[in-house]
Formats: structure tokens, sequence, C-alpha cells
């Protein structure tokens, strides 16, 4: 029997790691990516617990953010595709139009 | 002591892919190596017998949103992105903050050797039939939840849709 700590441990070491590749890379892309490894550090957290607490609602929860992440995905890359068409750049910092 | 051996290779595996995933040059190898992440935590759904999100993980993650990932990739021109810099002009103060950021949970968990204090576990069996028991919890305690994800999906369908139309009407 492995500590739920572990788990947690894991599961914050996954989303700094997530959170680095959001804040640091500069290709959009890989920040959809990286928000990938996010929601996939909150599942591992969701089922540790949902195994402590000997009950499935952690589990059904993380399908839900299963959901929330295709979702994402789906609208994320519309957006980017249309973004490459009108500017020809995947690059988040030379996306400035709102910024003076 | 074979659990938890499988349980440091796996999250050894997750972490130094992860790692890779934000590192990498190429977005495509980013995306294999993301690929390889989404599989170990799979195998560690797998070892809390969670073994429906495991194939949810599998079929849903890998099959689905991976293979979605690299149609774009291939898609916009990654021959550009590949001759600029990788990382943003920000990212030592971004390191720092996220640095930062793990120590503090990292300290609020370790909670001065005393681990997390949950709550005692209630004294009930874990259900037999992982698969059944999420079944039954979707359809019964869940039921509008599952509604509202499915008209969630259908709203970012018809987004997706529009958004990656070339003129609209």
């Amino acid at each position: 029997m492995i500590p739920t700590e572990y788990y947690i441990f894991l599961g914050s070491g996954l989303f700094t790691i997530g959170v680095i590749g959001v804040l640091t890379r500069r290709n959009v892309l890989i920040i959809l990516m990286s928000i990938e490894l996010i929601l996939n550090a909150v599942n591992i957290n969701l089922v540790a617990l949902s195994q402590y607490f000997r009950s499935v609602d952690g589990q059904v929860f993380a399908i839900f953010v299963i959901t929330d992440a295709a979702a994402e995905a789906a609208v994320g890359l519309g957006l980017i595709i249309a973004l490459f068409r009108n500017k020809e750049t995947v690059n988040a910092d030379e996306i400035d139009l709102l910024k003076w | 002591m074979l659990e938890l051996g499988t349980f440091i290779v796996l999250s050894v595996i997750a972490l130094v892919s992860a790692i890779f995933v934000i590192t990498r040059h190429n977005a495509v190898h980013s995306a294999i190596w993301l690929v390889v992440t989404l599989f170990a935590v799979g195998g560690i759904f797998l070892l809390q017998h969670a073994e429906f999100l495991f194939a949810v993980q599998i079929i849903l993650y890998v099959g689905g949103i991976m293979v979605l990932f690299l149609f774009v990739v291939m898609l916009v021109d990654i021959d550009v992105a590949l001759k600029q810099a990788r990382f943003a002009r920000q990212w030592q103060v971004a390191l720092v903050t996220a640095v930062l950021l793990l120590a503090i949970v990292g300290y609020a968990l370790y909670n001065h050797g005393q681990g997390l204090n949950l709550p005692a576990r209630p004294m009930v069996n874990a259900p037999a039939q992982n698969t059944q028991a999420v079944g039954m919890a979707l359809y019964q305690n869940y039921m509008l939840p599952v509604e509202i994800a499915s008209v969630l999906l259908l709203v970012a369908m018809v987004g997706a849709v529009i958004m990656a139309k070339r003129k609209l009407e």
C-alpha cells in the first residue's frame, strides 16, 4: 500500500513542470501541451484521494476533467489554426495586439 | 514492495518525460514525449485500481487528443519555429516563481513530517468492480453533470469548427 502523500507529491511535481512550461515557452502549441500536463497532475490527486476514501466520486470527477481537456484541446487548436492563418506565427510573445 | 517499485519507476518516467515535453525544440518531439507521460500517468491509475480511468486515459488522451495535437503541429509551419529561441524573455523569473510554488506546496504537504493529516478512511470495502461502480455513479448520482458535459462537448465542437473555418459568411 503506497501512502497517499506520495501520489500527491508526484501530482505537485507534475503540476509545477506544467506551470514552468506555460510560463517559459514561446510556442503556443507547447503551452497547450503544458496545460494537459497540469490537468493530468490534478487527475493523479483526484484518483489518489478517491482511492483513500474508498469511493469512486473522485474518479468520476477525473472523467469530467478529461472531458474538459478534450473540449479545451479542440477549441484551443481551432484558435491556433485561425491565429496562424491571420498572423503567420505560433509565438506567444508576437501576439500582442492588445498590448500598448 | 513490488507496488512501491512500480510506482517509483512510473513516476520517474512521468516526471522525466514531462521535463522533455517542455524543453524540446521541435513541437513534434514534445508531443511524442507527452504521449509517454500520459502512458505513465495511465499506469499510475492502474496501480490505484482505477481500471476504467486507465482505459479512458489511453483511448481518449493518447488516441484522441494527442492525434489532434500532432495534426495541428504538422499543419502549422514548424520550420520557422525551429530557428527561433525556445524560451520567452522572462524565463528566469518564471522558473524561480514555479520552484517557489513547488517549495510552498511541498512544505505544506510535508507538515513537519506528519503528512497530510487526512481524516480516517471509512470502514467500507472498495467496490469490487471498478468499471461497474463508476458507471453506476455516472448514471445515478452524476446524471445532470453528465448531460452538462455532453452539452459542453457539443459547444466545443461547434466552436472549433467555426474557429477553423476559412471565412465567416
